[in-house]
């Protein structure tokens, strides 16, 4: 083989063509902000329309075991960087993309122009994003984890005001300290297994000394906290909730995200490394996920009820959706992996519209222009955006109260929408993957879910009592992106239940796949490096 | 000489953790620099402690028990790189809130008092 197939290369491009168009907006004036946005927009389209191909080519039986591999500078797998693609990644990167798409288009006429960067930082980001979801590299996880932060950073802070600095201060500080969290475990697993590559990795596990056994799991443990502060697990996702509401509505949806990332990490790595084939340390950590899992929702559904404002709210509501999460990734048998892959798909489609949608809301009261005005002396931008008055769409009351039920039905998981059906098909598979009687655990974690969307409703419910029914109320005035960039989210979502069929037969393979690790074991170290036959460029 | 590098390592975390416990920005990142120096001694033990060996292997057919182990070099080459980029990120960020709240206590606020 002198050459890889072009197809091969798709794997790649999720990480390249962001940080390429990212570096070519950096030069670019900010003045010249169509240019920009239309570069930034060509790109989301670009890497949505990859992420689909692989996820058909990931699906389709194009690779063996539905496991694509690539060899970063064509170094052999244990000793350089393989990318992975399989149908959990491609998945995430098609949801990454679509509501990376989704943003851009809601940000095209404020926000892009309220600072400076924001294109790039917004393509470094999505960089970082899907170069976490596709390595397979611990250390260059960590990698993608800081350019994503990095970028987050950046975004956090759009908008400068002081709420934000703020707010941004604590993030900041919390992310350093955890991504030495992060080195520190991924030393100690160094140290103890002599590879970094997770396919290695967990071929290595059952093999172990007790001694290298019990290094692995504290390495693991401390990793775990790392992954666990960015996918907000009780006590430490503390900082989400303030992050969120001071954030800017686009950037709050890519935190949405971002907070996923730390879960999927978090699923990768434990069952690559204490799954199936794990030996005497299976299973590890499981149990204790359950439990941070359940404190978590518990955090959540309490913050909740006691938030005021719609952020705030948005943010509780991410926690509730981490907890749940993070519960069942410790109950992680395949039917319910499925499930809560079902629930993150719908989660975090709604909590990014809800996310877009506050703002909107926010207009509705009355308007409170102090944020702009700092910015604009801030950045001593020309031409002001003009301020966030469009075209008046008739009927825009009738579709924010539309889209905001829609997004408080999933979140709070209430029928008919996509949230009811993950958590009526997580319950289902709880009940039915317990042998015998089934735990006091399981009874606890499905008390708690219900609470929780109790909780949410509730809350969500007076937000909108307060905001649709108050007295007062001045029309809206939407720009026609804003509203055409809500109104998919939501129709995805309803587009998700309806075809919650095949969605959840997709999902299924993708966690019957996951759970297999000697397949990744196989395929990653298997795959063969590009042979160069000496003297074959030459030949006509 | 394990003893005198795992004291240090300690020592400097330490002393890290207790800085970003403190109230003021300046004594953050300093506590958030000396818990990365430590953690990068830290990466550098794990290829465990030699004395006199090079990390890198002139010819193929050597004996590996001869030579470090050149990873975690690499790796905090490129910790200390990540770390310093984050690091002057913060630092912008410090001044900022600075100058735009007039404190630098770690809230952006005076504590009332």
């Amino acid at each position: 083989m002198n050459s890889l197939h072009w197809s091969q290369h798709l794997l790649v491009v999720p990480v390249l063509l962001p940080l390429i168009v990212g570096a070519l907006l950096i030069p670019v004036n900010q003045k010249r902000y169509v240019l920009k946005f239309s570069l930034g927009l060509a790109s989301c389209v670009m890497l949505w329309a990859v992420a689909v191909a692989l996820l058909l080519m990931a699906d389709g039986g194009h690779w063996p075991a539905g496991i694509g591999v690539y060899l970063a500078a064509n170094w052999v797998a244990p000793f350089g960087i393989a990318l992975v693609v399989d149908r959990l990644t491609a998945l995430m990167l098609v949801l990454t993309a679509t509501i990376a798409l989704a943003v851009l288009v809601f940000s095209a006429r404020r926000w892009d122009r309220v600072g400076v960067s924001f294109h790039s930082l917004f393509q470094f980001m999505l960089m970082g994003l899907n170069g976490a979801f596709l390595t397979n590299d611990l250390f260059n996880l960590f990698v993608f984890f800081e350019v994503m932060l990095a970028a987050s950073y950046g975004l956090v802070l759009h908008g400068y005001n002081l709420r934000r600095i703020q707010a941004g201060m604590q993030y900041i500080a919390i992310n350093l300290a955890a991504s030495l969290l992060f080195l520190i475990g991924v030393s100690l697993i160094y140290a103890a297994t002599g590879t970094l590559n997770l396919a290695d990795l967990s071929g290595r596990v059952a093999s172990l000394g007790p001694q290298d056994a019990w290094l692995l799991q504290i390495g693991a443990t401390v990793l775990a906290l790392a992954f666990l502060t960015k996918g907000a697990m009780w006590p430490l996702g503390f900082w989400l909730p303030t992050t969120y509401a001071s954030a800017s509505a686009p950037v709050g949806a890519m935190l949405v995200l971002m907070t996923k990332v730390g879960v999927y990490a978090l699923l990768r790595v434990w069952l690559a490394l204490f799954g199936e084939g794990a030996g005497a340390l299976g299973q590890f950590g499981f149990f204790a996920l359950t439990l941070g899992g359940m404190a978590t929702l518990l955090f959540g559904a309490i913050g909740m009820w006691a938030s005021q404002d719609g952020g705030r709210m948005a943010g509780f509501g991410a926690v509730i959706s981490s907890g749940t999460l993070l519960a069942v990734i410790g109950h992680s048998g395949s039917g319910v992996l499925a499930s809560g892959l079902y629930y993150l798909l719908g989660s975090t489609l709604a909590m990014a519209a809800f996310m877009l949608l506050i703002e909107l809301i926010e207009r509705i009261r009355p308007p409170g222009a102090a944020l702009l005005a700092i910015t604009m002396e801030a950045f001593a931008i020309e031409d002001k955006p003009e301020d966030p008055v469009g075209v008046g769409i008739p009927g825009t009351l009738a579709f924010l109260g539309l889209s905001f039920a829609a997004c408080a039905l999933v979140i709070a998981g209430m029928p008919p929408l996509a949230g009811f059906v993950a958590k009526f098909s997580l319950f289902h598979a709880l009940l039915a993957a317990a042998p015998g009687p089934v735990p006091a655990t399981t009874w606890l974690l499905m008390g708690l879910m219900v609470a929780g969307g109790l909780a949410a409703i509730i809350s969500l419910m007076r937000l909108g009592v307060r905001t649709f029914w108050a007295a007062g109320v001045t029309m809206p005035r939407l720009q026609f992106t804003e509203a055409i960039s809500i109104g998919s989210l939501v129709m995805l979502c309803v587009l998700l239940t309806m075809q919650a069929g095949s969605v959840f037969d997709y999902l299924n393979r993708a966690t019957e796949g996951l759970l297999r690790s000697k397949d990744y074991t196989q395929r990653v170290l298997g795959e063969p490096p590009v042979q160069r036959v000496p003297g074959a460029e030459l030949r006509p | 000489m394990e003893l005198v590098l795992a004291i240090s390592v300690g020592v400097v975390f330490g002393s890290g953790i207790w800085l970003i416990l403190r109230p003021r920005t300046f004594q953050l990142i300093t506590g958030l620099m000396l818990m990365s120096y430590a953690v990068n001694l830290f990466i550098f033990a794990m290829g465990r402690l030699w004395v006199g060996k090079p990390p890198i292997t002139p010819t193929p057919d050597v004996d590996p028990s001869l030579f470090a182990d050149p990873l975690p070099q690499g790796l905090v080459l490129t910790a200390i790189v990540i770390g310093f980029a984050t690091t002057a990120l913060y630092l912008v960020m410090m001044i900022g809130a600075r100058g735009l709240s007039g404190s630098d206590h770690v809230d952006g606020e005076e504590p009332r008092q």
